[in-house]
């Protein structure tokens, strides 16, 4: 596939001493997350995309310019790529004030209109009357404004944001976070986060890319890999917890849905055709598709896929209290979910008690089985 | 008091410290950032003027200076005297055992500094010259000062490299160091004295300094933590 001419695209091939099997893409005005645990390589696949890495094979195109082609020995050094980078730590020059860590990053801008420029990024990123400050005499997130306004100064044609929100607190995270979001709508290039944060990559990004081991598992919308996680392996990284085996029984394509043999229950999934009658496959379910069966009165949706088993796990965490509900003794078949304190409460939900659960249907994704 | 040695003493040092700090900014960088596998015995190549006897390093550089050897055949044939006991040739053998006092400070200085301000800095777009300007040497000053303040220091305090090297030619080779032996192998205790004296108050402000800069360093960057 030829590589597009504006966005970005990049390819990495290298055994070791990090391996790395990624291809990527990121659109224009498009923000791609980059998840994984730690090790995963999202850092190394950062640094590569802004020259501070140079791996075994490699090939990135960037608005255009061809950034690194390790075939053709094309290796265009950091400073001579428009790259705008937010350090996880901002790495800001601490002998600089805001102002002028700023300005660091417009060499390209004549020197007469440099300080003007860097004054409206610091009023752009909420800095104004900060801009004489070090970065020892900002708070984390005036530190983290500053990295982005030095990073936008480079007029990039990329911008890649280092795990940026998780050296600062929870309060400050979140203003950041709109601050983020109404940042890049003025924003017409590719911007790639890096976090290990789920909820982070769903809230800020188009689409997010999973890595394991420096391998690209998945790339989709957030809401796609979340709910539709193409392996088992994806759906851990992703935080699913029900995620189980089971044997395909049939399809039904009239009412598009796949018929599955899960120990003895039988369960209805989301229609899966590709996987044939008899295949061994996984299957997961998200916690917000199961649904607790109330005592005193019939609940929404009791008759589909209802399944019973005892409580063995019943941990009120604030406002929410997190069950486990084990279908068949001795194996493994806890289902994980979490139902209101008040409702826990109400239905006597507590270890050793007997509950009863549906499992929606259209929650019910299959994915091949981890052993073929 | 001798001035003569004196001046040469302060001489041979200031010109020595100008042209190691350059030396030491260059080769302190470079064993700070680059990892490769031969770093261990370029460092110790570097060092060790601090653990070989002065006498032994003097005989070397003599060996290495003196007209029988290549060096010192060239040097002859390109300026029509030798290279051995003359002041060239004394700031040629301080510049080399003064190697480790100008690169190790720097080094560590470099190496204090963060690997991801370098990498910032690459993606501000300046390249490695300005990074160096503009980033890191401002924020290892204090290894600068350090490396220049200790190989002043060193210079003039060194004796057993200067008198296998330089002799003790009055005027030419014999630094302030060289006089002090000769005032008291004459019984002129007063004068060794004196001289003594000043090199020990100088060798006090010069470490002082370093001192007191490095503690203001940190005090500063601990207020501002």
């Amino acid at each position: 596939m030829p590589p597009p001419t504006d966005g970005l695209h990049v390819e990495l091939r290298q055994e070791r001493p990090i391996p790395l099997a990624v291809t990527l893409d990121c659109k224009t005005g498009e923000v791609l997350a980059l998840v994984g645990p730690s090790g995963s390589g999202k850092s190394t696949i950062l640094r590569t995309i802004a020259g501070i890495y140079t791996p075994q094979q490699g090939l990135i195109d960037a608005g255009g310019e061809t950034w690194l082609d390790t075939a053709a020995g094309v290796r265009r050094p950091a400073h001579e790529r428009s790259v705008g980078f937010v350090f996880q730590h901002y790495a800001l020059f601490p002998h600089l004030s805001a102002l002028d860590n700023v300005m660091q990053a417009m060499g390209h801008v004549p020197p007469d209109e440099r300080r003007e420029r860097a004054l409206r990024l610091i009023e752009r990123t909420n800095l104004a009357g900060l801009e004489a400050r070090r970065p020892a005499r900002l708070s984390g997130g005036q530190q983290q404004r500053v990295a982005v306004a030095r990073a936008l100064a480079r007029d990039p044609k990329v911008l890649l944001l280092d795990e940026p929100f998780s050296a600062v607190d929870q309060v400050t995270r979140d203003k950041l976070y709109e601050e983020l979001a109404a940042l890049r709508r003025d924003l017409r290039i590719p911007i790639i986060l890096v976090t290990h944060a789920l909820d982070e990559a769903s809230m800020l990004a188009d689409r997010m890319c999973i890595l394991h081991r420096g391998s690209t598992l998945q790339a989709d919308t957030p809401l796609a890999v979340a709910t539709r996680p193409v392996s088992p392996l994806v759906a851990r990284l992703v935080g699913l917890k029900n995620i189980f085996e089971a044997e395909v029984a049939g399809h039904d394509a009239h009412r598009k849905v796949t018929h599955i043999r899960w120990f003895d229950a039988a369960l209805e999934a989301r229609h899966a055709p590709q996987f044939r009658t008899g295949a061994r496959v996984a299957w997961s379910i998200p916690a917000a598709h199961i649904i607790l069966h109330r005592r005193d009165r019939p609940s929404r949706g009791e008759r589909e896929n209802p399944v019973a088993g005892e409580i063995v796990r019943c941990l009120p965490m604030g406002e929410m209290t997190a069950v486990a509900l084990r279908v068949v003794h001795g194996e493994k078949t806890d289902i994980f979910f979490s139902v209101p304190t008040h409702v826990a409460e109400r239905n006597g939900l507590a270890v050793g008690e007997t509950a009863r659960v549906s499992l929606l249907a259209e929650g019910i994704h299959l994915m091949p089985a981890t052993h073929p | 008091m001798d001035g003569a040695a004196l001046l040469l003493s302060l001489q041979l040092a200031l010109l020595t410290v100008v042209i190691l700090v350059p030396v030491g900014i260059v080769a302190g960088r470079w064993l700070a950032t680059r990892d490769f596998m031969a770093r261990p015995l370029v460092e110790a190549i570097f060092a060790l003027p601090l653990v070989l006897p002065p006498t032994v390093l003097g005989y070397y550089l003599l060996v290495a200076m003196g007209a029988a050897s290549p060096v010192g055949r060239w040097y002859e044939a390109a300026t029509g005297h030798p290279l051995v006991f003359t002041f060239d040739g004394l700031l040629l053998a301080s510049v080399i055992f003064n190697l480790p006092f100008a690169i190790q400070p720097l080094q560590r200085a470099f190496e204090a500094i963060p690997e991801d301000l370098r990498h910032a800095a690459s993606c501000c777009g300046l390249t490695s010259w300005q990074s160096l300007w503009r980033i890191e040497l401002p924020l290892a000053w204090t290894g600068l000062l350090s490396a220049a303040v200790l190989t002043f220091a060193h210079t003039l305090g060194e004796f057993g490299v200067v008198l296998m090297v330089g002799g003790s030619i009055p005027g030419e080779t014999k630094t302030v160091a060289i006089a002090i032996y000769d005032r008291v192998q004459g019984f002129d205790m007063a004068g060794a004295g004196l001289m003594s004296a000043l090199l020990l108050a100088l060798s006090i402000v010069a470490i002082t300094v370093t001192y007191w800069t490095s503690a203001r360093q940190r005090r500063k960057h601990a207020s501002a933590d």
